[in-house]
């Protein structure tokens, strides 16, 4: 079985895998990464979405050997670095961008990677850039919401019959 | 899905040398092919993997052409095309997802020759030049029905050479679930007249419509299409549309495709 | 109101580990030494076994074990939960539901055998070598077909694949036609509610565990009630009894109904570890999930609505096929009965109410509750062939409405379908949405969409449904066989932090955030010292688990009891630490206090206290502060809403845009506001698409064709507008401590009629009299509409 080394999330792992072994199946059985979540088997619902040498992929759509010598960020490297939430984590949390969290880890990567070409986009873009990006939960307004207050933009006041949200314990 | 051995080649020679040994498939993107591998409906004994191949991803301009590298992305092609071939930028940029585009390549696409993808439609409509390892093939021979085209076993797509239209525009009537294209019409101007190909309709594959590229040779404008029509017959009929939808979808994506060039 | 206590739009806690990528759903776990189940699907609908051949597969790499139907002929069957009777009195048809198909296979997907291997990839390969002969047979797809075609048998013992003809409520029937017969205007509607597969974004997923040196089995599954799974395999499947037998439903990656069963692959993983005594993993594929998840909704329907002709109404009746699928999944026969036939009658004032239902078995997946679960389909009939009927007399949609709705005065209300309505008022919440979604402005909406050369459409609906389930009386009269309380166990532990087990199950709802605000509330605590446990049949007392918008209305009224019994227990220790009476002390704020006096103790004191009764007089009070409630509801809640939607139609190409969706609901008090209206956002985006973009479609032959996310369409975010949502009308629930009515299901209930309305709407305005178009409502459906209109 070939062995592969990838530098993930910023430290150098090696990994054996088989030659039809999925990228994604080499961070979720190989190396305990399981942040990343698997959805589908045609490459649609985006659960699986990574960072591959600086762009988003689909890591069910990638073999595992292709990846050797890459550079791959995946979910559990986004907190900062004192283990806070970043800017699109903690704008989740603030604005319900999640219920049962199983598309999250790939709604996050995806948005990380929206937000490095376009820092601040519209609510169209936002809706036309999570087109990979399946959630069955929240009808994706509270992820809209929470990519726009990422991006330091107003979050429209649909919900006005509301309190504002206060912080988790 | 199945187990096979994986040949990473860094040149063109040695990749054909590996397509030529047994029951050898060449990975491009994969955005097609692994989706297929994992639902086990292929099962080849070697995976050759085109991306360390050298000189494949390049774009490349002329005065009136672009010569792309069979495995530019879709990202890089949306992003590299934007101000020689806004039209084709664009049809890039909406293939898919973002993560599908910084993976899935043109040559994989053309190769691919699914019904309703894009580039095909982009391919026939610009005239095209598909160029391989072997040979040169006109979009016009390339195409050769659902899933067929004019590739040997093992030959591989090098780069594609798409002369920029004066005028062009891709609409894509989208099919809600795959994101596909129900029906994609790409219309481009040219000094020799107009093409127009379209995508997703027929169950002949990607077809030039030369009925809307007569009148639109003589004037490039919706109007010249008022009254034309495509018949049913041969369209494709599935869960998604009826044969006359698909007909009747032809016409407006075309004057569609007009408008916005 | 305490400052994090209910009514605070809390920060959900559990999001922190979700956004680090540290949940830990099911297939998260590979406990040390685990093997790999696949199974060998029937790609035929309907077959005949001759033999299965295992002995290649036997033979593959990896291979340790292959299981077929005839390893489980003698274990038992999975069950429906609840026996419905035909109107002339005889019992439905309840077929037997194997861990593995034996004897035929009877819809694609449908499990026959299942191999056990070192890897995943092992084990599918060695299905593959299975040597197996299926002979053929008819499928059953089409219900009317079915029921008419008596030869052609799903199950061989029942001709003609009825599985009842039920009749609520019977003694109406005479009274109902009659109405109907004499009124002055009858309107009637023929729809589909589509078939619809739930698609939770985590497949399902079970690991089964067998400790041979104590004999317990442990079953990690994508469930949302562990306690019910736990039950059906212990007193129906396997006979495990309960006391050998854990099941963990861990983080579960959404559910909508389709996680509830019990499902066959539980059993085989659980059988498996017993037989190789290693841990059994078994992950299902998105294309299984398509094949063998509960479907939801498939009722093909006929309603009346006689009236008056100045819109009173006087009757409704609804004759509507429900199709089961191939087997009785464990809630499917209550779904399309108690859970339908019992809202017919809506928010209105209506005498006469009948609905016949004929469940049919077709050899398609199995179909049960998904989101809403009955109400939907109750809700769309309704609402639709309220919009119909006003169209016909003239009379604008909301003031059809307004005319028939029950008033505030006169609860609690006897609706004429057998359901007694504690609360509500209809027209305050029409009042809110009229506001909310700027009604008053659509007519300008609507010209500058002409502009564009688009058909601007507003659709209107209310809905009333039944949550919170159920009475256990209730139920218990109606066929069911189970109870549908909850329990919760608070705990407070020596240091005066808090564990609350409960028995509802989040995924996705939020109650790890919820439910600390009651106790919080309730004991002047801050919520950050209450941690709740769930999902775990060990850990937690007991519990019927999460579905039919029941956790907070019954399993929050538990934690509610269980408090107040821990509040006197307090109280009693606060009172002997003062040397005073209980009932002359205090508690507020935390703390427990003598009025009039300047005696008090603190909370945390009082549960040390608990811990270290050295001078307890044991037999008035007993050490430990830990207090278990279970509480069985008196009644459903009856959550309401009024909803407004507006369409753009692409008149050329049929193409439908959702340009505006307004929910309001009352839902009665809102414990966490921020939780409700992200649970009304996800089922307005399923409504939308049960609408618009979701489409079940079986060929003739029993192939399901849209088996893939590339031919079934998810909603989408640009599939979406920005989903309004306001739950400032309340009325408060008159039966639970909390005042809630429940919030889960409301976005798919009300929404699916107000879309379909809003696009009919929109055709009518522009001339095109089409009355109704079958969701959903794709761009060739509108298109070929408008090409007959
Ligand atoms: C979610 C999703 C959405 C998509 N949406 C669209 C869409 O809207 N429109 C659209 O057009 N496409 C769409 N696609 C398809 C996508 O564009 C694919 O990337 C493309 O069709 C195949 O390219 P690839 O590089 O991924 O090829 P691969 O999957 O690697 O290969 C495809 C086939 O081509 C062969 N091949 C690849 N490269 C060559 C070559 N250079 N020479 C010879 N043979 C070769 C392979 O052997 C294989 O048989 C979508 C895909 C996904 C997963
Ligand atoms: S698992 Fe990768 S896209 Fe669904
Ligand atoms: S939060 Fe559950 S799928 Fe998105």
């Amino acid at each position: 079985m070939p062995e592969i080394s990838m530098r993930v999330n910023g430290t150098d792992r090696t990994v054996r895998v088989e030659n039809r072994t999925l990228l994604v199946h080499a961070l979720r059985d190989g190396l305990r990464l399981t942040g990343t979540h698997v959805g589908c088997d045609t490459s649609q619902c985006g659960a699986c979405t990574i960072h591959v040498d600086g762009a988003p992929v689909k890591a069910c759509s990638m073999l595992a050997v292709e990846a050797d010598g890459a550079e791959v960020e995946t979910i559990e490297g986004q907190a900062m670095s004192d283990g806070s939430l970043n800017t699109i984590q903690q704008a989740f949390q603030d604005h319900h961008g999640l219920q049962c969290g199983f598309c999250t880890p790939g709604m996050v990567m995806a948005t990380a990677a929206l937000l490095r070409e376009n820092p601040k986009p519209g609510d169209a873009e936002i809706r036309h850039a999570l087109k990979g990006n399946i959630c069955r939960c929240t009808g994706y307004q509270g992820i809209v919401n929470a990519i726009l207050a990422a991006s330091g933009q107003p979050v429209p006041a649909a919900m006005d019959s509301e309190p504002a949200p206060v912080a988790a314990e | 899905m199945y187990d096979f051995d994986f040949a990473n080649p860094a040149t063109l020679d040695e990749a054909v040398a590996a397509l030529g040994r047994g029951d050898a498939q060449a990975l491009a993107g994969g955005q097609t092919y692994l989706p297929a591998l994992r639902q086990r409906l292929a099962a080849p004994d070697t995976i050759v993997s085109l991306k360390r191949v050298e000189g494949l991803s390049d774009i490349e301009a002329t005065v009136d052409t672009l010569r792309i590298g069979a495995m530019a992305t879709h990202a890089r092609i949306a992003r590299e095309t934007a101000d020689r071939f806004p039209a084709l930028s664009r049809l890039a940029g909406n293939i898919g997802d973002m993560a599908v585009r910084s993976r899935g390549t043109l040559g994989g696409s053309l190769a691919n020759n699914d019904p309703s993808a894009c580039y095909p439609a982009m391919a026939l409509a610009t005239g095209a030049t598909i160029h391989t390892n072997a040979r040169d093939i006109a979009a016009e021979d390339f195409f050769r029905g659902m899933f067929e085209t004019a590739l040997d076993d093992g030959e591989i797509i090098t780069a594609v050479t798409v002369p920029v239209a004066q005028a062009a525009h891709y609409e894509k009537f989208v099919q809600r679930a795959s994101r596909f294209a129900l029906v994609g019409v790409f219309a481009a101007r040219y000094p020799d007249g107009a093409r127009v190909a379209v995508t997703g309709a027929s169950s002949g594959g990607v077809f030039r419509w030369t009925e809307a590229e007569e009148r639109l040779s003589d004037r490039f404008e919706a109007s010249a299409l008022d009254g034309l029509t495509i018949a049913p017959d041969d369209m494709i009929e599935d869960l998604h549309a009826t044969k006359p939808y698909r007909a009747h979808l032809v016409s407006v994506m075309t004057r569609r495709a007009v408008e916005h060039a | 109101m305490l400052d994090g206590g209910i009514g605070t739009a809390t920060k959900r806690r559990e999001d922190v580990r979700f956004l680090m990528g540290r949940g830990k759903y099911t297939d998260d776990h590979t406990p040390a030494g685990t093997c790999y189940a696949a199974f060998a699907r029937s790609d035929m609908a309907h077959g005949r076994i001759v033999s299965i051949d295992a002995a290649a597969a036997e033979g593959m790499p990896g291979v340790l074990a292959v299981f077929t139907g005839a390893d489980f002929a003698d274990v038992g069957s999975n069950p429906a939960g609840w026996l419905i009777n035909s109107r002339d009195g005889t019992p439905m048809y309840e077929p037997k539901r194997p861990v593995l198909a034996h004897g035929k296979v009877r819809h694609v997907g449908d499990a026959y055998a299942a191999v056990i291997a070192e890897t995943r990839e092992q084990a599918m390969d060695a299905v593959e070598a299975l040597e197996v002969e299926i002979e053929p047979l008819d499928a059953v797809v089409d219900m009317a077909a079915a029921l008419a075609d008596g030869d052609n048998r799903v199950h061989d013992d029942l001709p003609g694949n009825q599985c009842f003809d039920w009749g609520w409520i019977e003694d109406n029937r005479e009274a109902t036609a009659a109405a109907i017969e004499a009124a002055p205007h009858v309107t009637t509607l023929e729809l589909v509610n589509n078939r619809l597969v739930p698609n939770a974004i985590e497949p399902r997923c079970s690991i089964g565990e067998y400790d041979p040196g104590t004999g317990d089995y442990k079953l990690t599954t994508t469930s949302q009630n562990p306690h019910l799974t736990r039950l059906l395999i212990s007193a129906f499947v396997l006979g495990i009894p309960e006391n050998k037998l854990t099941v963990i439903g861990p983080d579960v990656g959404g559910g909508f109904g389709s996680k509830i069963y019990h499902y066959g692959e539980e059993a085989l993983v659980l059988s498996a570890a017993k037989r190789l005594g290693r841990p059994v993993k078994w992950t299902a594929t998105r294309s299984e999930a398509f094949l063998t998840d509960a479907h939801g909704r498939d009722h093909v329907t006929r309603i009346e609505l006689a009236c008056e002709t100045d819109g009173t109404f006087i009757a409704f009746r609804t004759e509507t096929m429900a199709n089961v699928g191939a087997y009785l999944s464990n809630f499917s026969t209550a779904t399309p009965t108690f859970l339908h036939g019992t809202l017919m009658a809506g928010n209105y004032t209506v005498p006469n109410v009948y609905v016949n239902v004929k469940a049919v078995f077709t050899n398609t997946a199995p179909v049960d509750a998904y989101r809403g679960a009955g109400r939907p389909e109750a809700t769309y009939s309704l609402e639709r062939v309220i919009d119909k009927c006003a169209r016909e007399l003239g009379i604008d949609p909301i003031a059809i409405r307004r005319k028939n709705f029950i008033q505030p005065d006169q609860y609690p209300y006897a609706s004429a379908a057998g359901l007694e309505y504690d609360s509500g008022n209809y027209d305050a919440l029409m009042d809110v949405l009229e506001r909310r979604a700027d009604l008053a402005g659509f007519e300008g909406r609507r010209a500058e969409s002409e502009r564009r050369g688009k058909l601007r459409g507003l659709g209107i609906n209310s809905y009333i449904e039944a949550c919170g389930i159920a009475p256990s009386n209730l139920v218990g009269q109606l066929g069911s066989r189970v109870g549908l309380y909850d329990a919760a166990t608070v705990r407070v532990n020596a240091t005066g932090n808090i564990s609350v087990m409960v028995g509802a199950h989040s995924h996705g709802q939020g109650h790890e955030t919820a439910f600390p605000q009651i106790v919080a509330d309730m004991l002047g605590v801050d919520p950050a010292t209450i941690e709740i446990v769930h999902g775990d049949t060990s850990k937690i007392p007991f519990g019927m688990g999460t579905y039919g918008s029941r956790s907070l209305a019954v399993c929050g009224s538990a934690v509610h009891r269980a408090t107040e019994k821990v509040i006197v227990k307090a109280r009693k220790i606060a009172a002997h630490m003062m040397s005073v009476s209980a009932d002359d002390v205090d508690f507020a704020d935390g703390q427990f206090s003598v009025p009039g006096t300047n005696k008090f103790v603190a909370w945390g004191d009082v549960a040390l206290k608990a811990y270290i009764p050295h001078d307890f007089p044991l037999e008035e009070i007993e050490p430990g502060l830990e207090e278990t409630a279970f509480y069985d509801p008196a009644n459903f809640t009856y959550p309401s809403g009024a909803y407004a939607c507006e369409v753009e139609v692409d008149p050329e190409t049929g193409v439908v845009d959702v340009v505006s969706m307004v929910a309001a609901d009352d839902f009665g008090n809102v414990v966490n506001p921020l939780i409700v209206t992200g649970q009304v956002q996800g089922g307005l985006a399923q409504g939308i698409g049960q609408a618009l973009l979701e489409q079940t479609t079986y060929d003739a032959d029993g192939q399901l064709l849209s088996a893939s996310y590339m031919d079934y369409a998810m909603p989408r975010a640009d599939d979406l507008p920005t989903l309004v949502v306001d739950h400032s009308s309340v009325t408060e629930c008159t039966h639970n401590p909390l005042g809630v009515k429940g919030c889960g299901e409301a976005g798919a209930i009300g929404s699916p009629p107000t879309v379909v309305n809003a696009v009919i709407d929109a055709l009518a305005r522009g001339g095109h009299d089409v009355a109704h178009i079958d969701m959903p409502l794709t761009p060739v459906r509108v298109w070929t509409a408008l090409q007959q209109a």
